[in-house]
C-alpha cells in the first residue's frame, strides 16, 4: 500500500529542496557566476517556499500524513513561516560578507538552506525518528558552516568543538529515544502521549525523558550543555553565528516544544524539574558570565544562552500554565529573532568599519556612525527587555506564564528570571555606554559603506522591534493562532 | 468640544513625541530651528494642558478626558487614559517644567553641546512622564514608567559630570531592579483578581477583593520595590545623589521635579486602592522608612560639600514627608502628599536651576569655594535665598503646605479620616513619627540656611574676587518666573491645589475604608 502523500502539505519542503538542487547545479555549471547568482537563487527560493506556507495558512485545515508522524497544523505553519522569514533576513545580512571572502560561495548557501530544510521538517514532525532526522539535518550543515573559513584556525576550532559536543549529545538523545521506544512501544508522539496519560511514571521512563531532553538542551545551548556555544560563536563567520543563534536555536526550541506538548506532556513530573533547572541555570550562568565579556560576539553568545533560559521558563511551567506558556514560547522566539538578528547585523556592519569585534572598538560609534549606533542601541535595550522595544513583551509573556502556573516552583523561577533580567541590563547597557559615552579610540576606518542588504536587514529588524514594542498584538496574534486558547 | 474630551490626553502625551520626530528630521546644523521647534512643541503641549484645566470639572468624582481603546487584546490590556484631580496638577507641573527647561537651556547646552539630541531626549522624557500620569491601565502605566529611563540614562551619561558613567548605570540598574518586581506584581494583580484585567479603575474598585492577606502583602511588596526606588525612599535612595550630582542641570530639574513623583504617584494611584488591606499592614513600615529618610537625608545634607548633592539629599528628606503623608492613609495626609509632590517639584526644580546657574558662572558647585554671591550677582543670590526659604517650609510659600499638614496628619491617623480604629499602638507609633519628622523640619532649616549663608553671604573667595560674574540672563528670568510665581501663589492660596485633590483623595480613602469594612 502506498502511503498517502499530500503534496500541498509538503510543498514548502519541496520548493526548498528544489532550490537547494538548483543552487548546487548553478554552482557546478557556472562557478564564475555563482558569487552573484546563488544568493539570489537562495533568497528567491526562501520566498518561494513562503508561498505554499501562506496558501496552507489560508486553507486552514490540519493535514496529517504517514500515520500521524508528519502533521501540518497551525503551530507547524507558524514556525515554518518564522524559519523562512528568519532565513531571508539571514541571507540579507550574509550576502556581502560571504561574497567578499575568498571561499566557496555555492556550498555556503546550499548548506544553509539544507539546515533550513531540517527546520521546516522539524516543525511538522510528530515522531521521534523524524524529529531526530530533522534535528541532525539542522545541525550537521551548521557544523560545516562553522568551519567555513577553513584557513582560520579559530573557525576550525569552532567546528570541532561543535561537532564533538553535538555528536555526544546526539548519542545521548538517541539512547534516550530508544528507551522511550522500549518503554512505550512506539516512536509516534501521539502514542507516547497516550502512554504517558495512562501509565505511572517509572524511573526508567524518567531517565529516558531526561536523556531525550538533554539532546535538545545542547541544541538550544542551555547550561550545562552550553560549552560549545561561546567558542563556536566567536570562531564561526559572524553571519553563521547569527544563523546559529537564531534560526538553528529556534529549531531546537521548536522540536523541544513538540516533544513536550505532543509526547511527554502527561509525564510532567519527569520533564518539569529538568527544564526548571536548565532554565534557572542558563539565566544565572549566562547573565553572570556575560558581564565579563570584552568581545561583542562572545557577549551575544552568553546573552543568547541567557535568552534561551528565558524561553525555557514558560516551557518549564507549561503543564500548569497551559496554552499561555506555549504561546509565550512562540512569541518569545519571534521577538528574539528580530532583535538578535538586528544586533548581529549591526555587529557585522560595525566590524566592517573597524575590523574588530572587541566591545572597545564600539567606542564613540554614536559620534562616528549614528546610523549604526542607534539601531544597535535599540536592539541592546530590546534584548534587555526595556519598553517600548519589543523585548519587553517577550519578557512579559514569559512572566505571565509563570504567574498563570501559580506554583511555588514557578514563582521562584519567575524571581530568578526577574533578577537575571536586571543583571542583563548591565551588560547590554555597557555596549550602549561604549557607543555613546566614550570617545572614539581609533579613527582608522577600513570601510564606511554599509552594503544595501545589511541596511535592509537592520531597517527591517528595527521596524519590527519598535512596532511590536508599541503594538505587541501583531506578534501576540501569531502565538494565539499557533496555539488557540 | 466632544473631540477634545476624548483626544486631549492623547494629544498631550504624543505631541512631544511628534515634536521629537520632527527634531530628529532637522539637520544637526540648524540649531536655531531645532530649538524653536522644541519650544513650540512644549508650548503646544502646555496649551493642551491649559485647555484640559479650563474644561476640567472639579466637582466630578469620575475620571475625565477618558479614552479607552483596544490595544493588546491577547493580554486584555487596553489603551485607557484618563485623569482626576490627583493626576491633573502633576501633568500641568510636567508641562510647565519642560517648557522652563527648554527655555533655560536655550543658550546653555552642557558639553558636548549637541542640542538636537538633547532636546529630542527632553521631548521623549515629556511623553513618558505625562503618559505615566494619565495611564489607567497597568501595562500602559508600566510602558510609560519605563520609557523615561532611556532618555534620562543618556542625558546623564552623555551630558553629565565627570562621574557620569557610574551615575547613569546606577540610576538605570536601581530603577530596573524595582520595576522588574513591579511588573511581577502587576501580573499577579491580573491573575489574582476576580476580573482578569489590567484596568486600574476596575482593579481599584475591586480593592483586592478575593486575594488573601498574605498574598496581598507580597504583591504590595513588589509594587513597593518599584515605587519606593523611584521616590526614592531610604534605603533605596543611594542612586539619587549620584544621578543628581552628575546629571546636567536640566536633567536634574526634570528628575527632581517630575520623575521622583512617578513613584509617589504610583503609591496613590495603584498600590493603595488596589490592595488596601496590605497597605494598612505596610503603612507603619513605610512611615518608619519615611521618617528615617527625613532625618537621614537631613543629616547627610549637613555633611555635603557640593550644592547639587546637598539639594539631592534634601529631596530624600522632602520625599520622606510625602511618603509619611501617604503612610497615614488619611485623606488629610494624602492631600498633603500630593501638595508636597507639586511643591517639591517647583521648589527643588528651582533650586537645581539655580545650582546650575551658579555652576555655570563659577565653574564649581563646591560650597567651600563659593561665597558672596549676593555681592557679585545679587539677583541670583536672592533667588537662591528665596528658594531655600521655600524649601525649608516657610509659611506663605508652597513648601509649607506640603510639609506641615503631612506632619499634622500623623497626629491622628484614625477613623473617620484614616483606616485605623485608633488602637493605642498605632497612635503611639505615628505620634512618634510626628515628633521625629518635626525635628526634620528644624534640620531642614539648618542645612538650607547654612548652605545659603556659606555660598551667598560674606565676601567672595579670593579665587573669584575679580571674576566677572554676570547676574541672571533674560532666558533665566523667563524660565524661573512661572515657578517663582507658583511657589508664592500656592503658598498664599493653597486652596488652588487642594480643591483639585480633595475630592479624589477623599473618595480614595472612603473606598479603602469601605473595602476594609471599617466605614
Amino acid at each position: 500500500m502506498n502511503p498517502h502523500v499530500d503534496f500541498h502539505a509538503i510543498a514548502p519542503e519541496i520548493v526548498l529542496t528544489a532550490t537547494i538542487l538548483i543552487a548546487l547545479l548553478v554552482d557546478l555549471i557556472w562557478p564564475e557566476h555563482s558569487r552573484a547568482v546563488v544568493p539570489r537563487i537562495a533568497s528567491l527560493g526562501v520566498l518561494g517556499a513562503l508561498i505554499p506556507v501562506i496558501t496552507l495558512i489560508n486553507d486552514g485545515a490540519t493535514r496529517s500524513m504517514f500515520g500521524g508522524a508528519f502533521v501540518v497544523d497551525n503551530y507547524a505553519l507558524a514556525m515554518q513561516g518564522f524559519f523562512l522569514v528568519v532565513t531571508y533576513v539571514t541571507i540579507l545580512l550574509a550576502t556581502d560578507y560571504i561574497g567578499e571572502g575568498d571561499y566557496h560561495q555555492g556550498e555556503f548557501w546550499v548548506l544553509m538552506l539544507t539546515s533550513v530544510l531540517g527546520m521546516l521538517v522539524m516543525a511538522s514532525s510528530r515522531d521521534l525518528i523524524s524529529i531526530f532526522v530533522a534535528l541532525e539535518t539542522i545541525t550537521i550543515p551548521t557544523i560545516v558552516l562553522a568551519a567555513w573559513r577553513k584557513h582560520d584556525s579559530k573557525s576550525n576550532e569552532a567546528a570541532i568543538k561543535y561537532l564533538i559536543i553535538g555528536v555526544l549529545s546526539s548519542a545521548i538523545m538517541l539512547y534516550g529515544m530508544s528507551l522511550v521506544y522500549g518503554e512505550t512501544g512506539s516512536t509516534l508522539l501521539s502514542n507516547i502521549l497516550v502512554y504517558g496519560r495512562f501509565h505511572e511514571l517509572t524511573p526508567l521512563y524518567a531517565v529516558a525523558i531526561f536523556f531525550t531532553i538533554g539532546g535538545f538542551a545542547f541544541k538550544v545551548s542551555a547550561v550545562p550543555f552550553h560549552f560549545w556555544t561561546p567558542d563556536t560563536y566567536q570562531g564561526a563567520p559572524t553571519p553563521v553565528t547569527a544563523f546559529l543563534s537564531v534560526a538553528s536555536k529556534a529549531g531546537g526550541f521548536v522540536g523541544l516544544l513538540i516533544l513536550i506538548r505532543y509526547g511527554f506532556w502527561f509525564s510532567h513530573e519527569a520533564w518539569e524539574p529538568v527544564l526548571w533547572f536548565l532554565a534557572a541555570a542558563s539565566i544565572i550562568y549566562g547573565n553572570l558570565v556575560a558581564l565579563k565579556q570584552t568581545n561583542i560576539v562572545r557577549l551575544l553568545a552568553y546573552s543568547s544562552i541567557a535568552q534561551g533560559g528565558f524561553i525555557l521558563v514558560p516551557l518549564a511551567v507549561a503543564y500548569q500554565a497551559g496554552v499561555v506558556s506555549l504561546q509565550a514560547v512562540v512569541i518569545y522566539l519571534c521577538i528574539y529573532a528580530a532583535m538578535n538578528l538586528g544586533a548581529f547585523a549591526c555587529v557585522i556592519a560595525a566590524a566592517r568599519r573597524s575590523g574588530s569585534r572587541e566591545i572597545d572598538s564600539f567606542s564613540g560609534l554614536g559620534k562616528t556612525a549614528p546610523s549604526l549606533a542607534i539601531p544597535l542601541t535599540i536592539f541592546m535595550f530590546s534584548l534587555a527587555g526595556l519598553p517600548p522595544f519589543a523585548g519587553w513583551f517577550a519578557k512579559f509573556v514569559m512572566f505571565r506564564a509563570v504567574l498563570e502556573a501559580q506554583t511555588p516552583a514557578a514563582t521562584v523561577l519567575g524571581v530568578i528570571a526577574a533578577l537575571g533580567s536586571v543583571v542583563a541590563f548591565f551588560y547590554y547597557a555597557t555596549v550602549a555606554r561604549k557607543m555613546w559615552f566614550h570617545d572614539p579610540v581609533d579613527d582608522t576606518v577600513r570601510e564606511t559603506r554599509t552594503p544595501l542588504g545589511l541596511n535592509v536587514a537592520i531597517g527591517l529588524c528595527t521596524a519590527i522591534v519598535i512596532i511590536v514594542g508599541v503594538y505587541p498584538q501583531f506578534f501576540a496574534r501569531i502565538g494565539e493562532w499557533a496555539f488557540p486558547g | 468640544m466632544d473631540w477634545f474630551d476624548s483626544w486631549a490626553l492623547t494629544l498631550a502625551v504624543f505631541i512631544p513625541l511628534v515634536g521629537m520626530a520632527i527634531v530628529l528630521l532637522i539637520p544637526k546644523a540648524e540649531e536655531g530651528l531645532i530649538k524653536v521647534v522644541t519650544l513650540l512643541t512644549t508650548l503646544v503641549t502646555a496649551a493642551v494642558g491649559i485647555g484640559i484645566l479650563a474644561n476640567f470639572n472639579l466637582d466630578s468624582g469620575r475620571l475625565q478626558f477618558t479614552a479607552n481603546e483596544e490595544w493588546i487584546k491577547v493580554i486584555n490590556s487596553r489603551y485607557h487614559v484618563g485623569i482626576d484631580g490627583i493626576s491633573l496638577p502633576l501633568i500641568l507641573l510636567t508641562m510647565l517644567v519642560t517648557v522652563c527647561c527648554v527655555i533655560y537651556s536655550w543658550n546653555h547646552f552642557p558639553e558636548p553641546h549637541n542640542p538636537k539630541a538633547f532636546l529630542a531626549l527632553v521631548l521623549l522624557l515629556e511623553t513618558g512622564m505625562i503618559g505615566t500620569f494619565v495611564a489607567q491601565d497597568l501595562i500602559l502605566f508600566f510602558i510609560f514608567f519605563e520609557l523615561v529611563l532611556l532618555p534620562m540614562f543618556f542625558m546623564i551619561g552623555v551630558w553629565g559630570g565627570p562621574n557620569r558613567e557610574y551615575a547613569s548605570i546606577k540610576f538605570f540598574l536601581f530603577t530596573m531592579f524595582g520595576s522588574a518586581f513591579m511588573l511581577l506584581s502587576f501580573l499577579a494583580m491580573y491573575f489574582l483578581s476576580k476580573v482578569h484585567t489590567f484596568d486600574i479603575v476596575i482593579l481599584s474598585h475591586l480593592h483586592g477583593a478575593g486575594i488573601v492577606h498574605g498574598t496581598q502583602l507580597l504583591v504590595f511588596g513588589g509594587m513597593f520595590l518599584g515605587f519606593a526606588i523611584k521616590v526614592p525612599m531610604f534605603p533605596f535612595h543611594t542612586w539619587l545623589p549620584d544621578a543628581h550630582t552628575e546629571a546636567p542641570t536640566v536633567g536634574s530639574v526634570l528628575l527632581a521635579a517630575v520623575m521622583l513623583k512617578l513613584g509617589t504617584y504610583g503609591f496613590i494611584r495603584i498600590a493603595l486602592p488596589m490592595l488596601p488591606s496590605a497597605a494598612q499592614s505596610w503603612a507603619p513600615w513605610i512611615g518608619l522608612l519615611a521618617v528615617i529618610g527625613i532625618i537621614y537625608g537631613a543629616l547627610c545634607c549637613l555633611a555635603q560639600r557640593d550644592m547639587k548633592r546637598l539639594i539631592a539629599f534634601s529631596s530624600v528628606a522632602h520625599m520622606g514627608f510625602v511618603m509619611l503623608g501617604i503612610a497615614t492613609l488619611t485623606d488629610f495626609g494624602i492631600n498633603a502628599a500630593v501638595f508636597g509632590m507639586v511643591a517639591h517639584g517647583l521648589i527643588t526644580g528651582m533650586l537645581f536651576f539655580l545650582a546650575g546657574s551658579v555652576q555655570e558662572r563659577y565653574g564649581t558647585r563646591e560650597i567651600s569655594r563659593l561665597g558672596g554671591i549676593l555681592t557679585q550677582a545679587p539677583k541670583l543670590g536672592w533667588l537662591l535665598g528665596f528658594s531655600a526659604m521655600a524649601s525649608l517650609g516657610l509659611p506663605g510659600l508652597a513648601g509649607f503646605w506640603g510639609e506641615f499638614p503631612a506632619i499634622l496628619s500623623t497626629y491622628e491617623p484614625k477613623l473617620p479620616f484614616g483606616l485605623w480604629d485608633g488602637s493605642a499602638g498605632t497612635l503611639a507609633t505615628y505620634r512618634t513619627f510626628m515628633v521625629i519628622s518635626a525635628i526634620g523640619t528644624v534640620l531642614a532649616a539648618g542645612y538650607l540656611l547654612w548652605m545659603f549663608q556659606r555660598v551667598a553671604m560674606g565676601t567672595p573667595k579670593p579665587e573669584f574676587e575679580n571674576a566677572h560674574i554676570h547676574d541672571l540672563h533674560t532666558e533665566e528670568w523667563i524660565a524661573f518666573a512661572p515657578l517663582l510665581l507658583l511657589i508664592v501663589a500656592l503658598g498664599i492660596y493653597p486652596q488652588l491645589l487642594f480643591k483639585m485633590t480633595d475630592l479624589p483623595v477623599t473618595q480614595l480613602v472612603n473606598g479603602m475604608t469601605r473595602a476594609l469594612g471599617l466605614g
